[in-house]
């Protein structure tokens, strides 16, 4: 099946000559969670703004279910529901008089009963009748992501949907994000948690100074550069690590009380064995063991530490 | 053409205006009130009549205009303002919505507002003074022209302001100026010789000029400049905002 999203040869410098995308090259895939995912200015923003008719590109072309978004802006556009990053609300509409505008603006009839069902599915409502700026943050946010949902979108971009959000709401949106990609809706969703993304996604892009410097099945992602690490909990503390281990990536932990032995899972041997048989020679002796993989988080900030 | 954006902005508009019905309809009421109280009695009675008509029924037609033009423009220029200055505007750029499109949802509920408003004038005029209207059809022609163009012209403001000072400042320093001294209030007969021949320069005249002879069939300048020159300023303000859109003025980067 093609891409719903291709992303080609995009770029974007700002007037004042900031350089906030360099060459953009993405697809992506009909019904899949795609996790954009970078730290503070990277170009997440930029990116989704330009794809959703926000910003002009400087050079490049996107196409949305095969609809450039300049030439053929409506038949694209009117497939994509935002969820911006800032909490952008009219302050005195009713929350059920906002969703029905979006359904509106967005081309579509007007459908009382659809717009009910979203609102209802944000636990939005007991709160239909209520003005906008009586609501709190949190309800809010869910307000953008009913105005977004009101037209039957195909693809659903979240601009840091959870980002100072408590932790209840950020469960049920992603509740609600797998509800939907349950329906075949396309959600691209960018975050700097790393969490988010390890949670939801099916594919991650990093994303650093206006590049993506990695688009990867998350699942291979964390197969791939995963690092593990096996922590040994010491019977009496070492000072140093003796001459005869020095072979081993280890280092002390926990005031002498943990050595830690880094290996990469990946490799034709651990060389798990080779480790606590010298050790048990050296008479080091430990109470305890665990192992630990290493969290996306780890190998986001390595990645993003290299390209820089 | 997306109808249902249209109306969805459309609608947006008007139930501002609904919500602030008060503010929006009451207070010109009450403005337009005084200014029948001090020109039309109080100072009026000592004027003779202008053109055959008494001061009182000459100050209509410019009264209505006075306030078609400025809420025209602080309605259009809020309504387009507001949306840039909260954020909300990401919605309508990000829909499936030409610009026309929605140019004719905002600029389209702020004249029907500000028509809506001239109508209320002209009925509480009514009430002071004894009116005539010679045209009816020209007099609703010129509302209609008059609202849309200046509607267009907020809009313009609106998109180009970036803060709330400059939401005032044209109003106030051009658009106010140049309606008093645009014959609101008088005939241009009235004036020194080059004081009438600067007023020529005064778009405003044209539009009052055009709109009184609706009423009381006689005019400053001929109904035909009227209607050019108030044609001449909506293609005027219709190429800027096709400018505005085409490069995305104030709108995207």
């Amino acid at each position: 099946m093609p891409p719903i999203i291709q992303v080609s040869g995009l770029s974007k410098t700002y007037a004042t000559g900031f350089r906030a995308l360099k060459t953009i090259d993405l697809e992506i895939m009909r019904g899949e969670i795609f996790a954009l995912l970078g730290p503070n200015g990277a170009g997440k923003t930029t990116l989704i703004s330009i794809i959703c008719g926000l910003v002009n590109p400087t050079a490049g072309h996107v196409a949305v279910d095969g609809h450039d978004i300049v030439a053929d802006y409506r038949a694209a556009r009117s497939l994509i529901g935002l969820v911006p990053q800032e909490l952008t609300t009219d302050a005195f509409e009713t929350v059920f008089a906002t969703a029905s505008f979006s359904r509106g603006l967005f081309g579509k009839p007007a459908d009382p009963a659809h717009v009910e069902k979203v609102l209802r599915a944000l636990s939005l409502w007991e709160k239909r009748n209520s003005k906008i700026i009586t609501l709190s943050g949190g309800m809010k946010r869910r307000v953008l992501i009913a105005k977004a949902l009101a037209h039957e979108p195909s693809i659903l971009f979240l601009d840091e949907p959870t980002a100072g959000v408590d932790v209840e709401l950020r469960r049920d949106m992603w509740a609600l994000v797998r509800e939907l990609r349950a329906t075949g809706v396309t959600v691209i969703l960018t975050t700097h948690y790393i969490e988010e993304a390890e949670e939801m996604a099916d594919r991650v892009g990093v994303i650093s100074h206006g590049e993506l410097i990695l688009v990867e099945q998350k699942a291979e992602l964390m197969r791939k550069l995963g690092r593990k690490q096996l922590i040994l909990q010491l019977q009496a503390p070492l000072p140093a690590i003796p001459e005869s281990l020095s072979a081993y990536e280890l280092t002390l932990a926990a005031d002498g009380n943990e050595l830690v032995y880094t290996y990469d899972t990946q490799a034709e041997r651990t060389g798990i064995t080779m480790l606590l048989r010298a050790l048990s020679e050296a008479g080091i002796r430990f109470r305890d063991l665990r192992t630990r993989e290493s969290s996306l988080e780890e190998i986001f900030v390595s990645l993003v530490r290299e390209s820089a | 053409m997306n109808l249902y954006a249209i109306r969805a902005i459309y609608g947006f508009e008007m139930a501002r205006t609904f919500r602030t019905l008060l503010q929006s309809v009451v207070s010109p009421v009450i403005s337009t009130s005084l200014y029948f109280v001090v020109f039309g009695s109080a100072i009026g009675s000592r004027i003779a009549e202008v053109d055959g008509v008494s001061y009182g029924a000459f100050i209509v037609p410019g009264l209505i205009m006075l306030s078609l033009l400025t809420q025209s423009i602080s309605n259009a220029s809020f309504g387009i303002y507001f949306p840039k200055f909260t954020g909300t505007i990401y919605e309508v750029l990000s829909a499936p919505v030409s610009y026309w499109e929605i140019v004719v949802g905002y600029v389209g509920a702020a004249a029907t507002k500000s028509m809506m408003l001239g109508l209320i004038i002209l009925a509480t005029a009514s009430l002071f003074v004894p009116l005539r209207i010679e045209h009816p059809v020209w007099m609703f022609g010129f509302l209609v022209l008059t609202a849309a163009t200046f509607s267009l012209f907020g809009f313009i403001i609106g998109i180009w302001a970036d803060g709330f000072e400059k939401l005032q400042l044209v109003p106030l320093l051009i658009v106010t100026p140049l309606t008093f001294l645009g014959g609101s209030f008088y005939s241009i007969d009235m004036l020194p010789p080059l004081w009438r021949t600067l007023t020529f320069f005064n778009p405003v005249v044209y539009l009052v000029s055009g709109f009184r002879w609706s009423f009381y069939g006689s005019s400053d300048v001929g109904i035909e400049v009227s209607l050019a020159m108030t044609l001449v300023f909506l293609a005027v303000c219709l190429a800027l905002v096709a400018w505005i859109f085409r490069t995305g003025y104030r709108l995207k980067s």
